[in-house]
Order: structure tokens, then C-alpha cells, then sequence
């Protein structure tokens, strides 16, 4: 059989000739107007920045303030403390999240399941986001983190930070299954229908096909939900689980300075930071792919 | 059913032209969509090695009959005979039957998170458990036969139209299906890209491969088609071989219909 005509030489022209003059003048301008914004915006936060920090250092209340929430002495006493309760909330929150996104996986794809023969699981599955959804996580957090070691079941642990873990991720992965759930659903239908033609099964153009576009979709959303979590391990100290915020207090009520939390505060800060940053990158790039899809 | 319905007075029984048992036999097929009937009682036949060719006008139902054929959309009444065997009975193992034909869709459809290899490869490795490597090697020899061996590693979107809809042949292509179906691969594309798609399936076409399509390019229609049958009113109103369905019909609407496709084609 012979073969067709190629195009690869026709679609691919490409730009190997200088800039002329004109090119060359109008970039120059590009530039030149990049860099009057860039410094504009420099001098502007400057400005903004220096104008609050002599509000703030001028009011009356100011050396009160800066000795029980800023004072270097008690933060360098108090970080080590908080470093080690930081370790723990680091490995609540790295459990965590793959709990989450396991359960918050498994909870989307039962839900698109069809047929009545699947009614009672995707009835479940509807039933357990409402619950989790609709809860407040620090009364989720009391409930299973007293109520269950209350029970007093064999072979059941009472560790605070091991219930705190499986309370967040219970409570998170009903947000985390709608996420996901929305990406699935963001997948066209034809994407389905043309795996199907070609004879994947159900799961096989749900793993091979559906998730894959789905999941790169949600990533920003995914990673948006990460950075609240890693805040929200936070709250395990409500059960008396050691971590940052529990060894902060532990530190104040020593010392009836506030500046552990400051502390643990910006330890948890720069914690977040990273996922940020990566979060904003993943959505560029999904923004830049958007025309693909 | 008139009798011009059907490509010839005995098809409707089992055997086809020759006696053999036709590829592909649909029989007073139905498909409704709410309240509408878009296909009102379809025969149709297509026998071993022969390209049968869907017209009508826009709405008629050729994606839809093509899509009840491929059981990709449950059908109301009616029979479709796959090698003989109904394959739109519930009963009926309807996996098996999609693994022996394979359609190209008029959006293409091609996965957009796997490159233009992979799309080509898939099937072969996880439905038909061809070895990975048999199954990209299998892949490269199609998109080298459909023009795009140096755009393996290319992602659809960064494919142009044409390049996309030869993708999406080549991935039909590697099933080996027993039946190929095709949906307009050509109304999207611009009149040069036309030419090279269809050139692929001149090629299928005389290298024996069995072949039910929908077009409304009446020349390509005319030169590769055994069989045209004129889609109107959800029925095949008339079918026959393509110089006198095209050239001379018997049917006033298909002679209408032939007359404004190629006063549209010349304007
Ligand atoms: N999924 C669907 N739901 C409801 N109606 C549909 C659906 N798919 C098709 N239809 C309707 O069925 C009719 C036939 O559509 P179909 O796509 O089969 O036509 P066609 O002959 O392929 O047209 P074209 O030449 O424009 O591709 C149209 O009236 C359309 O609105
Ligand atoms: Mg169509």
C-alpha cells in the first residue's frame, strides 16, 4: 500500500531569517514598557509596605504588643519545641493526604457508576459526602477523637493523632471526591463512547482514559484543598495530640508570652508556601493547555 | 420496507450477494431520541469486501445508524447482524462484537493525554493483548502508512485537523477490524487535506477491508462505493450501485438531495 503524501514539510515552516529593523524596534519598546511596570509596581508595594509597618509601629499599644507576640528570646526558646510538634503535623498531614486521595478516588468513581444495580453504593457514597461535607471538622474531630476511644474496642487505637488522621481524612475526602467527581465529569462523553468502540471495559477506560484527563484537570483544585489541610492539621492538637500548635501553647502558658504561636504560625506559613507556588504553576500550565482539550 | 430499500431483492434474507453470509446485515433497525425517531426501520447489507456508503441530507441519521451499528447507543427495535450473529440482542456479548469493528468518529475523538503512538497502540495492548512492543511496532507501521511517522511523539493537540482524523484511521486501522466504519472523516478538513484522507481509504477500500461509511463527498462516494444508500425520513429510501443512485435516481428526494449536494459542491 503506498503511502500518502507527507506534510511534515509543509506545516513545519519555520522562522530561521533575521529580524528586520521593524521587529527589532518594537521589541525594544516590549522591553522598555515591561520595565517601567515592574518598577512602578516595586515603588507602589514599597510605599504601601513602609506606610503599615509605621502605622503599626506607632500606635500606642505597639511595645505591649511586640513584647508578648514578637520577642526574640521566647521565639528562640520556643522553636525547637515547635519544630518537633511541626514533625508530627508533617506526618499527619503526608498520611493524610494519601488516605484522601485513595478514599476521595474510590467515593468519585462509585458514584459514576450507572445501573440500578449500583443504586445502594452510589446511594452511600451521595449519603457519606453530605455527612462529612456538612460537619464541622472540629466536631468531627471531638466526636471521633473522644467518642471512639470512649467505646473502648479491642484492637481500636486511642492515639489523638492517629484519630485525628483518619477524622480529617474522613472529612476531607467527601471534598476531595466532589473534586475529583467533577473532573470526571468534565471528560466529554465522546471520550467515553470512543473507548468503548475500541473495547475497553468499563474500568479499563475509567483508568486508561476517563482518570487520567480528569485528574490532570483537578490538580490546581486537588492541590488548593492540599495547602487547607495543611493547615487544618493543626487542629488535631484539640485532642491533645503534641504537634506545633499544642507545643506553642505548652510554651505560652509557660512563659505567658504569645510568641510561640507567631512562631508556629510562620513555621506553618512557610510550610504552605511550596504548594503554592506549584499550584500556581500546575494551573499556567493547565491554562496554557487549555486549547488542547 | 419498499424493495428499494435493500441493496438487492434476496438480501434481506441471511445470505448476502454470493451466497455467503453478509459482514454486516441491519434489519428494520429503530432508534428514537426522547420523542423524535431518528431512524424509522434501517436495511440494510454489507457483504464481504465491500464499501457501502451512507447519503442524506444533515440530520438524516447516518452518525446515529453508524453509532447503532458500532452498539454504542441501545436501539429500539430491530436486528443488526454481525457475521450473521444479532449482536443487539442484550444477551449478546457486546464487547466481543465492538472488538471486531472499529469506527472513526466525525470529531476524531482521539485521546488528548496520550500521543498520537499511544492512541494508536492502545486497544491493541489492553484489549487485545498484543505484546507492548508487537503493539507499537504495529502502531508505527500504521501511522507510517497513513503519512505521520514523524508525528508519532506528537500529542493531538498539536495536530492539525487532517493529521488528527489519520490518526484517529490508524487507531481504527489497529484492531484489524472486520468491519470499519467511518463517520464524514472528510467534513471537517480542508479540499487538499480531503484528498489524502480519502486516498487512505481508496486504499483500504481495494486492499479488501469491509466498509459502511456516511460521506457527503458524492465523487469519492462514486468512486469507491459497491453500495450508496440514500438515508431520508429514517429509512433508506433508495440504495444501489453509485452511478444510478447518483446518476440516475428512481427516487424524486434522493434526485432532489444529488442535485443540491452538487450545486453546493460547484457554488
Ligand atoms: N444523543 C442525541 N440525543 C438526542 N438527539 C440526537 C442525539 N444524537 C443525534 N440526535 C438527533 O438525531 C438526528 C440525527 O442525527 P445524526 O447525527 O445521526 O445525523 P447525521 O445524518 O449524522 O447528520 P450530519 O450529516 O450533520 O452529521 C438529529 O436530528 C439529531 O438532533
Ligand atoms: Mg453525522
Amino acid at each position: 500500500m503506498a503511502v500518502v503524501g507527507r506534510d511534515g514539510a509543509r506545516t513545519e515552516v519555520t522562522h530561521a531569517v533575521a529580524p528586520s529593523p521593524l521587529a527589532l524596534e518594537r521589541a525594544a519598546y516590549r522591553r522598555s514598557r515591561a520595565r517601567r511596570s515592574t518598577l512602578v509596581a516595586v515603588v507602589s508595594t514599597l510605599v504601601f509596605a513602609a506606610a503599615l509597618v509605621l502605622l503599626v509601629t506607632n500606635s500606642p499599644g505597639w511595645p505591649r504588643v511586640r513584647a508578648t507576640f514578637f520577642d526574640p528570646a521566647t521565639a528562640w526558646e520556643s522553636l525547637p519545641a515547635v519544630l518537633a510538634g511541626l514533625w508530627l503535623n508533617v506526618r499527619v498531614l503526608v498520611a493524610a493526604e494519601i488516605g484522601i486521595l485513595v478514599l476521595g478516588l474510590l467515593l468519585a468513581v462509585l458514584r459514576t457508576l450507572r445501573g440500578p444495580v449500583f443504586f445502594p453504593v452510589r446511594a452511600l457514597a451521595i449519603g457519606y459526602v453530605d455527612l462529612f461535607r456538612g460537619v464541622p471538622l472540629i466536631i468531627a474531630l471531638y466526636l471521633i477523637g473522644f467518642g471512639v476511644p470512649g467505646l473502648r474496642l479491642q484492637g481500636v487505637p486511642t492515639d489523638a493523632a492517629v484519630l485525628g488522621t483518619v477524622t480529617l481524612i474522613l472529612v476531607y475526602s467527601a471534598y476531595v471526591s466532589e473534586v475529583f467527581r467533577a473532573g470526571i465529569e468534565s471528560v466529554h462523553p465522546s471520550q467515553r463512547m470512543a473507548a468503548r468502540s475500541l473495547g475497553l471495559t468499563h474500568r479499563q477506560s475509567m483508568r486508561l482514559v476517563i482518570l487520567p484527563q480528569a485528574v490532570r484537570r483537578v490538580l490546581p483544585p486537588l492541590l488548593n484543598d492540599f495547602v487547607a489541610l495543611q493547615k487544618d492539621v493543626g487542629l488535631i492538637s484539640v485532642l491533645g495530640a503534641v504537634d506545633a500548635v499544642r507545643a506553642a501553647q505548652i510554651q505560652q502558658a509557660n512563659s505567658f508570652n504569645f510568641t510561640p504561636y507567631v512562631v508556629a504560625a510562620l513555621l506553618f506559613v512557610l510550610l504552605a508556601v511550596p504548594t503554592g507556588r506549584i499550584a500556581d504553576a500546575l494551573s499556567a500550565r493547565a491554562a496554557r493547555r487549555q486549547g488542547a482539550v | 420496507m419498499s424493495a428499494s430499500a435493500l441493496p438487492d431483492g434476496a438480501a434481506s434474507k441471511a445470505p448476502g450477494p454470493g451466497g455467503t453470509t453478509p459482514v454486516l446485515e441491519v434489519r428494520d433497525l429503530v432508534k428514537h431520541y426522547g420523542g423524535t425517531t431518528v431512524l424509522a426501520g434501517i436495511d440494510l447489507v454489507v457483504a464481504e469486501n465491500q464499501v457501502v456508503t451512507l447519503i442524506g441530507a444533515s440530520g438524516s441519521g447516518k452518525s446515529t445508524l453508524l453509532r447503532c451499528v458500532d452498539l454504542l447507543e441501545e436501539v429500539d427495535d430491530g436486528r443488526i447482524l454481525l457475521d450473521g450473529v444479532d449482536v443487539s440482542d442484550p444477551r449478546a456479548d457486546a464487547a466481543a462484537a465492538q472488538r471486531r469493528m472499529a469506527i472513526v468518529f466525525q470529531g476524531y475523538n482521539l485521546f488528548p493525554h496520550m500521543t498520537a503512538a499511544q492512541n494508536v497502540a492502545l486497544a491493541p495492548r489492553v484489549v487485545h493483548g498484543v505484546p507492548a512492543r508487537e503493539a507499537d511496532e504495529r502502531g508505527r507501521e500504521l501511522l507510517e502508512r497513513v503519512g505521520l511517522e514523524t508525528f508519532a511523539g506528537s500529542y493531538p493537540d498539536r495536530l492539525s485537523g487532517g493529521q488528527q482524523q489519520r490518526v484517529a484511521i490508524a487507531r481504527a486501522l489497529a484492531v484489524r477490524p472486520r468491519l470499519l466504519l467511518l463517520d464524514e472523516i472528510t467534513s471537517a478538513l480542508d479540499p487538499e487535506l480531503v484528498g489524502e484522507v480519502l486516498k487512505i481509504v481508496g486504499e483500504l477500500a481495494d486492499g479488501g477491508m469491509t466498509i459502511l461509511m456516511a460521506t457527503h463527498e458524492m465523487g469519492f462516494a462514486k468512486q469507491v462505493s459497491d453500495t450508496v444508500c440514500f438515508l431520508d425520513g429514517g429509512r433508506v429510501l433508495e440504495s444501489g450501485p453509485p452511478e444510478q443512485v447518483l446518476g440516475d435516481p428512481v427516487q424524486e428526494r434522493t434526485r432532489q438531495f444529488v442535485a443540491r449536494v452538487v450545486a453546493e459542491r460547484l457554488s
